[in-house]
């Protein structure tokens, strides 16, 4: 029946990792990826990278944006794109990074896998944007 | 779908051999192939058909729960604790929880998933997330296809959360084996709109947050609602009893009744009548037609948790016992069949209008007062009805 008409929808998961109590930020994110037309999951305040992982690989999203205000994203976002490739579901997921990242930090992590890191002040039709153009291609 | 084989129920589609692997891997328990299965069953992507087809031999096995109730019941809180006692005593668990989207962007925020903190971690609870995305009457369909994804994965609880809103809602959680309607305390009103097609569905009633001021109340008018639609009930069963124990009078309704016991019982004769006729061919002739119970929880302590499963376990009990599960089995999938045919024979027509230039086309023409809408819908269904006429037909010489 090639009549059916496909409905894709970009699917994202707004994540806020490890000990940040700060999920203003992820709040919008989440408010303006909905109004773009996305699915958006929220993954609560105060998760372990596993517990990333797991909702990421169950709900097949295409973008995972991690929150991350602490100063803690050496040590968490290694674990969850580890987490991910051991699902097999690092290749299909773009991965980003939001929040207080130091510039010196954010080559290494692109180097692990992270596409794009967006900093305080970024317009929320950049971020938008960049889903857009870069949302994985799934067969 | 060749004209020859039309009156034989024909085969399933084809796999493509990626699908088939994927197919292969989600048997195996792999939980990307099984969230890739479900995201392809939420996209309709092409070949999706071929993959539920394949997994559809693989299901029976799960017990499906259905869970709906007013926003701010407490159903994700719930369905969280639910989930952690089913897996203290072993068994496995997935969960889909329905959240409506704009009809404007169509996006959504899924926020059943912060709910589940007591099962963060554990990949034998599989949760995930759909959103309605505005699809008329597909909702159902794409939200039991992908119950049947996780009873083909091996699951042994299906538990299926949805805003018990509209129509939309009531039809996806009807084709859980169980259900279950929460509501919250002291809403009397609430009560009184549970009223319209609600209520009826209900087979397991939950007053949560219980220890909320207004909780006996609401579980005494519950019980009330419960009592009187069983009377009703048990008005109706009492004249079919009465007919049939007069067994070869065949009076009426009541005749119709006992030919459909061993069939697919007619879907307008609803539960009752199903329950009554299956119950007369195991000639158990007491009345053991299943009462909804009214129970009460309080979801973030867990407390009523254990009782509220007692109940899902007795009714699935029931419904295997009675015989009813056979009769709840053919009108789900009855409705599917239905839902599927309708779908398709749409789209068929979707596509003459396109040919015939459009919608608005049409439309214009109709404003122009050249034609009417009568007139337009008989130029386009015209053909496809002489098509499946003359099959028809073919398929009677042969």
């Amino acid at each position: 029946m090639s009549a059916e008409q496909q409905e894709r929808a970009v699917r994202c998961l707004v994540a806020k990792v490890g000990l940040d109590g700060h999920d203003r930020g992820a709040h919008v994110i989440a408010r303006a990826f909905r109004d773009a037309g996305f699915e958006v999951v929220y993954s609560g305040l105060h998760r372990a990278p596993d517990d990333i992982v797991q909702a990421a690989v169950q709900e097949d999203v295409d973008v995972l944006g991690i929150s991350i205000l602490s100063g803690a994203h050496n040590t968490l976002v290694p674990k969850v794109i580890e987490g991910l490739k051991e699902y097999d579901a690092f290749d299909d997921t773009l991965v980003l990074v939001g929040g207080i990242i130091p510039d010196e930090d954010e080559a290494d992590l692109k180097e692990l896998g992270v596409a794009e890191v967006f900093g305080p002040g970024t317009p929320m039709e950049e971020t938008i944007e960049f889903i857009r153009n870069n949302v994985p291609e799934r067969a | 779908m060749d004209g020859s084989d039309a009156p034989a129920l024909g085969d399933a589609p084809t796999l493509s051999a990626a699908d088939a692997a994927l197919v292969d891997e989600l048997l195996d328990g792999s939980h990307r192939a099984l969230a890739r299965v479900i995201t392809k069953i939420e996209n309709r992507t092409p070949g999706y058909r071929a993959i539920v087809s394949a997994l559809h031999e693989h299901t029976g096995g799960a017990d499906v729960v259905g869970i709906t109730g007013s926003p701010g019941a407490g159903k994700s809180t719930l369905v969280d604790k639910l989930a952690a006692d089913y897996r203290d005593r072993g068994d496995t668990v997935g969960v889909i929880a329905v959240d409506p989207s704009s009809p404007y962007t169509g996006g959504a925020v899924l926020g059943d998933r912060i709910r589940m903190g007591s099962n963060v971690g554990d990949m034998d609870v599989f949760f995930r997330s759909m959103s309605a995305r505005g699809q008329l009457g597909g909702l159902s369909t794409a939200t039991a296809d992908a119950v049947k994804a996780l009873d083909a994965f091996g699951k042994d609880v299906v538990i299926l959360e949805t805003v018990g809103a509209g129509q939309n809602e009531v039809d996806v959680v009807r084709t859980a084996d169980t259900v279950a309607v929460l509501v919250q305390p002291g809403s009397g009103d609430d009560v009184q709109t549970l009223k319209a097609g609600i209520l009826e569905i209900g087979d397991v009633f939950v007053v949560n947050k219980a220890d909320m001021d207004g909780a006996q109340r609401t579980v005494a008018e519950l019980e009330e609602m419960v009592h009187r639609r069983e009377g009703g009930t048990t008005g109706r069963d009492a004249g079919h009893h009465g007919a049939a124990s007069m067994a070869s009078t065949g009076a009426d309704g009541s005749g119709s009744g006992h030919r459909d016991a061993g069939h697919a019982g007619g879907s307008e004769s609803g539960e009752t009548g199903d329950a009554a006729g299956v119950a007369d061919a195991d000639d158990a002739d007491d009345d053991e037609s299943w009462t909804p119970e009214v129970l009460e929880t309080v979801a973030n302590t867990g407390e009523g948790v254990a009782a509220l499963i007692e109940t899902f376990d007795a009714h699935a009990a029931y419904l295997r016992e009675s015989g009813e599960i056979a009769a709840t089995e053919r009108r789900r999938y009855a409705e599917e069949i239905r839902t599927l045919v309708r779908a398709d024979v749409g789209a068929l027509a979707t596509d003459e209008i396109e040919r015939r230039g459009g919608i608005d086309r049409l439309a214009e023409r109709v404003r122009d007062r050249e034609t009417d809408p009568y007139a337009v819908a008989e130029a386009i269904v015209g053909p496809i009805a002489d098509c499946v006429e003359e099959t028809g037909d073919r398929a009677r010489d042969e």
